[in-house]
């Protein structure tokens, strides 16, 4: 069963924004974050899509019941585990659109929002792995298509898991990018017990 | 019965889910729902079947995602050909007394349109056409868009079942929590953009539980000429103890839609989650209600991908910017195909308050067809202002209206019988409210009266072409007083008479009024509160006018427009800027650099573009380029080679010199000398979509004095290749991001070797090393961007 959720704002770490867009402390640079920030908080959004499947690891084969992937390191992630959710999170297109304007008008903007919006899309999935924490004993780190040899190409077998784009609004390209392009996909290993209800 | 008639004296109940039906009867995941058609046409029968014994008047055809991104031709025939044959046997074993009918349902592409996504709209279309055609060919009653969650998509299926069928056509949108749809449309504006093309029944489906989707229907509702669908899920499911629960019970599913079928909704369904007895239950509860009248709203209403904009409310001020007329670096921007000038146009002008912005590129020596195309996509992708689409060739308003994003303003027609025959066609098919000009084949009347006779005659040729009223808005031509005393006291009156008489919206173009006399703008204001007090709903106006948004502002204020005077008080401030710009400090320097650099150091744009203005009244463009502009940028770019300087600054380093070269260049408009040895073609290789990158580069090097030609993002090695062998260009820039796309780099250095082998080309991006850039041949990896401009200016440097 694919269930979403959606989140209220998360705490913005301006240090993880000025790390991603390469940027000085100095105040030039900061004004240019609030203003950045002021522009694109009322087009953010939080949501995730998510699933729990049992998981039985056979090596290097993960078999996640309705669909396995082979990946060594995924299965090194996972180990121990009879569980793991699979999920999607976005901040939503708008944020595409700010930052396409911006890359046409003004790149240093273009800049800051690409970096607001890595850093919502982590702050989002922070706050979606928290609650899942919060319910069972441990979780592993999230681990998401593309990380080691777990292929990109594996994003359409989750996307097809979560039925993304009915779920959250998310597609997939040719070439395996997401759009919204700050969206995330991952699997978490649950060390303990099912979630009743996140 | 045909459909259309059931529709409009009755309550439409339409099926439930198929897709949680079929993963019960064991549908694999990843596994296509629609082979099932023939591989279990039984199950799909009686899924079918059970929806129509429920008491459902519409079945779907199992076909959702039946198109040919996903099946081969004949794969693609036969699911449609055995999901249509198989929702008629439904139908005919069904034992239902009801009216029942076959909906060809068609559900979103799966992929996201450009520029959002990869899927040009075009071919988006082309996608849909096949689909209809199928559905056609094979026999449905009705054609159904279901669940699309972005408003271009929904116009490319919308326009391929119009172009490819006669078939009542109902869509329904899939809204958030937040009222709107994923890519951003309201539900006002999904009513203007549906509206306007002609549906038989439009609404809300899938995502969420009918009361959470409650009030983005009864939006609908307040909108909707025609009849309002609701089709929602069985409520938010949530896990407990691993299995799937809904927020609410069949009965309570039921009662909720039963409430907004009193309040006026007349097509009824369920979406994911729901089963027949949801049907069963909501069927029974609809039963002893009777369908609520459909009011025409008479709306005068245009939309862009997010929002509408409704005339007679308040004035609606329509920017006149985006026009080369009399503007000679307009039209520089245009032959040059400079298109982010247009685009900042567009941007300042919705600063200054324009709440639609007219587009007109037509000029001699450019492809207006493809220019205003081209114009209205870029717009619309950056921009949520609705256009008005300004064009006298036929062409170029239909190529530009078929990719509008929503329903559009018409610039426009006129009373003589060609211009009707040519214009209302394109109306009637892409929707659009038209602008309607007083004169025909004698010209302009010159009495109110004359005018009026011509706008009842448009309407008449209109109302034949089936275009309400309330789509035509009538602008009876502002003359210019200075030729003809009485020209503005006739067009006062014209408006009067068109809005009293008519009932009609009008629009005008201010300023021509005061066309050859001194201080346009003060006559210009004041005939455009005249105007107002007569009637007008909208004007073509300059926003960055002081005069003209004054007398907007105050004008709203004093007709108890502006509540709490919010929007006067919010912008009064603005109206006396000129005096104190005039006091304001013009130092800003500390004292190692001059003004203008300091300012293009700090990153200041206004500021470097002011102190610019100001020395090019006594210092040459070159001078100024070569001892401000150039040696700043040096300081900054040599801080950011050593760490000193991080990359935002010297990007606002970057925009703030180019602020200063905008003002050159406006100064030196039409004096300049293309020269092509410094040409740097630009592209991000195919496959890739990122481009930060890539516009850094390009930013310092148009800083550098380079002419930088930007192919975008996702460019076929091909492309690249021919663009460097026409512009003869010694040096190219390729940007990667992603490790999949190294190889299509290799690719187009490949082509650029055998095509142009004179050219020089530099590679970039976050996953390429020297090591990589080596492998794949380019002559030089660049770290970052002022790497690469000085490599660029070596290889000038070298054969000028």
């Amino acid at each position: 069963m694919i269930l979403t959720k959606t989140y209220s704002e998360p705490p913005f770490c301006k240090k993880e924004i000025l790390r991603y867009a390469g940027g000085d402390k100095s105040e030039l640079t900061l004004a240019l974050v609030r203003e950045c920030i002021g522009e694109a908080r009322p087009l953010l959004k939080y949501k995730i899509c998510y699933r729990e499947l049992e998981v039985k690891l056979n090596g290097e084969v993960c078999d996640f019941g309705l669909f396995r992937l082979e990946s060594k390191d995924l299965s090194q992630n996972l180990k121990g585990c009879k569980k793991a959710i699979v999920f999607a999170a976005t901040v939503g297109i708008e944020l595409d659109r700010l930052i396409a304007k911006y890359s046409r008008l003004s790149p240093a903007r273009a800049l800051i929002l690409q970096a607001i919006g890595s850093e919502r899309a982590e702050a989002l999935c922070d706050a979606f792995c928290a609650d899942i924490a919060g319910e069972c004993a441990s979780v592993r780190p999230r681990f998401s298509p593309g990380y080691g040899d777990l292929s990109l190409e594996s994003q359409k077998i989750v996307f097809s898991a979560l039925d993304c784009e009915r779920s959250a609004g998310i597609t997939l390209n040719d070439s395996l990018l997401m759009s919204p392009s700050k969206s995330v996909t991952a699997f978490v290993g649950l060390n303990e017990n099912t979630l009743s209800e996140v | 019965m045909n459909f259309r008639d059931f529709l409009r004296n009755n309550i439409v109940c339409l099926d439930g889910g198929m897709g949680t039906l079929l993963q019960a009867r064991g549908l694999k995941l990843g596994e296509y729902p629609e082979r099932w058609n023939l591989s279990h046409a039984e199950e799909i029968i009686d899924i079918h079947r059970a929806y129509f014994d429920a008491g459902s008047n519409v079945v779907c055809t199992n076909t959702f995602g039946a198109n040919s991104l996903k099946f081969e031709p004949n794969e693609l025939e036969d699911i449609i050909s055995a999901a249509i044959s198989n929702a008629k046997a439904a139908k005919a074993q069904s034992t239902s007394k009801k009216e029942r009918f076959v909906a060809l349902d068609i559900g979103p592409s799966g992929k996201l349109l450009k520029p959002l996504g990869d899927l040009d709209f075009e071919d988006a279309l082309e996608v849909f056409a096949k689909t209809v055609k199928l559905g056609v060919k094979y026999g449905v009653d009705l054609i159904i868009i279901e669940t699309m969650n972005d408003s271009y998509e929904t116009k490319a299926a919308l326009l391929a079942a119009k172009e490819n069928s006669d078939l009542p056509i109902i869509v329904s949108n899939a809204y958030g929590e937040d009222g709107k749809l994923m890519t951003g449309a309201s539900p006002e504006a999904m009513v203007a953009l549906l509206e306007g093309m002609g549906v038989d029944a439009l609404g809300a489906n899938c995502s969420l539980g009918p009361r959470q989707l409650g009030g983005v229907v009864r939006r609908l509702l307040e909108k909707a000429s025609v009849p309002v669908i609701l089709k929602p899920n069985a409520g938010l499911p949530r896990s407990e103890n691993g299995k799937t629960v809904f927020d609410i019970t069949i009965d309570e599913f039921s009662s909720q839609i039963a409430e907004l079928v009193k309040a006026g909704v007349r097509v009824v369904g369920g979406c994911c989650g729901t089963t027949p007895e949801y049907i069963k239950s909501l069927c029974d509860k609809i039963a002893p209600l009777s369908p609520v009248k459909i009011e025409p709203k008479n709306l005068t209403v245009i939309s862009s991908y997010s929002h509408a904009v409704e005339f007679g409310k308040k004035p609606i001020l329509i920017g006149e910017r985006i026009n080369p007329t009399g503007k000679k670096r307009f039209k520089q921007a245009l032959l040059e195909n400079d298109i982010d000038y247009i685009l900042s146009e567009g941007v300042n002008q919705q600063q200054k308050g324009a709440q639609v912005l007219d587009v007109n590129v037509g000029m001699p020596d450019i492809d207006e067809i493809a220019m205003l195309k081209t114009a209205v996509c870029e717009l619309q992708a950056i921009i949520d202002l609705p256009l008005q689409i300004d064009s006298s060739n036929i062409a170029a308003m239909q190529a530009a209206l078929r990719r509008y994003n929503g329903k559009a303003m018409i610039n426009s027609v006129n009373g003589k019988d060609e211009s009707m025959r040519s214009v209302f066609p394109l109306v009637k098919k892409y929707g659009g409210l038209v602008v309607a000009l007083t004169l025909d084949n004698n010209g302009i009347p010159e009495t109110a009266e004359g005018r009026f006779k011509i706008a009842e005659k448009i309407l008449k040729t209109a109302a034949e072409y089936g275009i309400d009223k309330k789509d035509v808005i009538f602008d009876p031509l502002a003359l210019t007083i200075s030729a003809d005393n009485n020209a503005a006291k006739v067009t006062l009156s014209s408006l009067k008479a068109i809005k009293e008489r008519l009932g009609c919206h009008t629009s005008l173009g201010v300023s021509n009024v005061s066309f050859g006399l001194p201080n346009r703008d003060a006559i210009n204001g004041t005939f455009f509160a005249l105007a107002l007090e007569n009637g007008l709903s909208a004007a073509i106006m300059n926003p960055y006018s002081a005069d003209m948004m004054k007398v907007y502002y105050t004008y709203n204020v004093l007709k108890g427009l502006d509540s709490n005077c919010s929007e006067y008080i919010g912008t009064a401030g603005s109206f006396v800027t000129e005096a104190k710009a005039a006091n304001a400090p013009q130092s800003v320097s500390d004292q190692s650099y001059s003004d203008c650099q300091y300012a293009i150091i700090k990153g200041f744009k206004e500021k470097a573009a002011e102190i610019t203005a100001t020395l090019l009244s006594h210092t040459s463009p070159l001078e100024v380029i070569n001892s401000e502009i150039i040696p700043a940028l040096n300081i900054v770019g040599k801080g950011f080679e050593k760490k000193r300087v991080y990359l935002p600054q010297l990007l606002m380093s970057a925009e703030a010199a180019k602020a200063a070269f905008e003002v050159i260049k406006a100064a030196s408009s039409g004096k300049k000398g293309s020269a092509s040895q410094n040409t740097f073609v630009i592209a991000t290789v195919r496959g890739d979509v990122h481009d930060i990158g890539k516009n850094i580069v390009k930013l310092l090097l148009e800083n550098y004095g380079f002419n930088v030609v930007d192919l975008g993002k996702d460019v076929p090695p091909q492309v690249i290749a021919d663009k460097v062998v026409e512009l003869h260009a010694p040096v190219v820039g390729l940007s990667a991001l992603m490790t999949t796309t190294v190889a299509q780099m290799q690719e187009t250095i490949k082509q650029l070797r055998l095509k142009a082998p004179w050219c020089k080309i530099i590679v970039g991006g976050a996953v390429l090393t020297q090591e990589y850039a080596d492998k794949i041949g380019a002559d030089k990896y660049a770290k970052d961007a002022m790497e690469g401009v000085r490599y660029a200016q070596e290889i000038i440097n070298a054969i000028s």
